[in-house]
């Protein structure tokens, strides 16, 4: 593991009045690394990975992203380099399949041929044929597609940190038994470090190097599975993970 | 039935000139309308506390009766007088709710995970609006316009009331002199305008519907 391409120190962030959705959470994403955030619904899962692509702001504590303070980075430049799924994929409906994978690209304002190149072969490699899919649009598209689009979207301009929200949630558990394994061999050719949140602690162990627990705005701990299943650090944790114990 | 239509003939030029007059005043309204109603339905979209104040004030100035409108508008400095413009400026008022309510409702009723795709894939405001929120908003925002322009034919007949020329011009003086053929040859060629630009808006929309 290299030097954290992504780092959370003692985060605090409310939503206005109520209680704080974050409170003392600290992470960090090494590059090149798959680290999965878990935790029952509530926990402030997608509220710390919002904080990354400065969607949000953290109130208290520091979110240090390729090395420097989120807040030194300029907030359109930054998501430009940051890989973005989110569970339904979020396509632009009235794009073709292959608008949306070129639109950050488009943004960054590559040329065309660079632009064409590039989609080809993303979506080749989620297994999307371009010839077939290229000029479709996501509705006539199935979740499972979509969702490979929106996977490529988030790759296309070759970012260091891939951020995904539930990126399979929303699949039935074929497609998503299908994804989860592609994923794995996705991950091994490009050279992004992830940080993907799900509450499917199977999904978590399956997919990433380290698994991170939240529960109350904290993380509880972090680690591989055997180190969960060996020494949880708490009744918390304990009970969490207890469907995996032997 | 061949009698009206001999009438018509003979009366053909000034039938067409004021058709003429009466897209000009309609098309002219709808422009000025629509260079208003979307810029301010889109910031409406973006401030919720001012959209209600300003979209409760379009439909009470919508509730004016229009011969009263266009009666008030006379004695006023710039905007008002005797004329076209006059004619222009009411027809404005009234068309800018349908197209204000439908650009607020059109921006508001694009998907939240499309928008937040589009802030977290490193969009502008403004690239998000061009990009997406527009286009997206369009078929709502395109069926405020086909009511707007709709109602504008028919109320731009009343402008002649106040000299603003247009089909109305006939529609007057046919019932001053109690002259049905003249009321008809006012109102036949307004009623089929405004079935055309409905029916062409609504070509345009259909057009545009399966996208989403």
């Amino acid at each position: 593991m290299t030097a954290p391409i992504l780092e959370y120190v003692g985060i605090r962030k409310t939503f206005g009045v109520g209680p704080a959705v974050l409170d003392g959470f600290s992470l960090s994403v090494g590059g090149g690394e798959t680290v999965a955030l878990v935790g029952p619904s509530g926990c402030g899962k997608t509220t710390a990975l919002k904080l990354a692509n400065r969607l949000l702001d953290a109130e208290g504590g520091a979110v240090r992203i390729f090395g420097r303070p989120a807040a030194e980075h300029d907030a359109i430049a930054l998501r430009r380099r940051i890989g973005y799924v989110i569970q339904e994929g979020g396509l632009f409906p009235h794009w073709t399949v292959r608008q949306n994978v070129e639109a950050v690209p488009r943004l960054l304002g590559w040329d065309e041929a660079r632009r064409r190149a590039r989609s080809d072969a993303l979506l080749a490699m989620v297994g999307l044929a371009p010839e077939a899919f290229a000029g479709r649009r996501p509705a006539s598209l199935s979740g499972g597609q979509r969702q490979r689009v929106g996977v490529a979207r988030a790759l296309a301009a070759g970012p260091p940190l891939v951020l995904m929200d539930e990126p399979f949630g929303a699949l039935d558990p074929i497609a998503r038994r299908a994804m989860q394994k592609e994923f794995l061999e996705w991950k091994a050719r490009w050279e992004a470090a992830v940080l993907i949140v799900t509450h499917d602690l199977r999904e978590a162990f399956l997919l990433a190097d380290r698994v991170a627990v939240l529960q109350a705005g904290r993380v509880r701990q972090v680690g591989t599975r055997d180190e969960f299943l060996r020494a949880p650090a708490d009744e918390f944790v304990r009970e969490f993970v207890s469907e995996f114990a032997p | 039935m061949s009698e009206l239509g001999a009438f018509f003939w003979q009366r053909r030029a000034e039938i067409l000139a004021l058709t003429g007059e009466h897209v000009l005043l309609v098309a002219a309204a709808a422009a000025i309308a629509i260079a208003i109603g979307v810029p301010l339905g889109v910031s409406l979209a973006r401030r919720p506390a001012l959209a209600r104040p300003v979209l409760g004030f379009a439909n009470a100035v919508q509730a004016i009766p229009s011969l009263a409108l266009f009666g008030f508008l006379i004695p006023v400095p710039l905007i008002g007088g005797i004329g076209a413009r006059t004619a222009i400026v009411a027809l404005v008022v009234y068309s800018l709710l349908p197209i204000l309510r439908n650009t607020h409702a059109g921006i508001l009723g694009v998907d939240p995970a499309v928008t937040e795709a589009a802030d977290g894939l490193g969009m502008t405001r403004r690239e998000r609006l061009r990009l997406v929120e527009l286009p997206l908003a369009f078929p709502v925002v395109l069926a405020g316009i086909r009511v707007a322009v709709v109602v504008g034919v028919g109320l731009a007949t009343i402008a002649a009331a106040i000299g603003a020329g247009g089909l109305g011009v006939l529609i007057y003086r046919g019932v001053a002199t109690v002259d049905h053929r003249l009321i008809l040859a006012g109102a036949l060629p307004a009623a089929a305008l405004a079935l055309a630009f409905d029916f062409g808006l609504g070509a345009v929309e259909r057009r545009m519907g399966p996208r989403r």
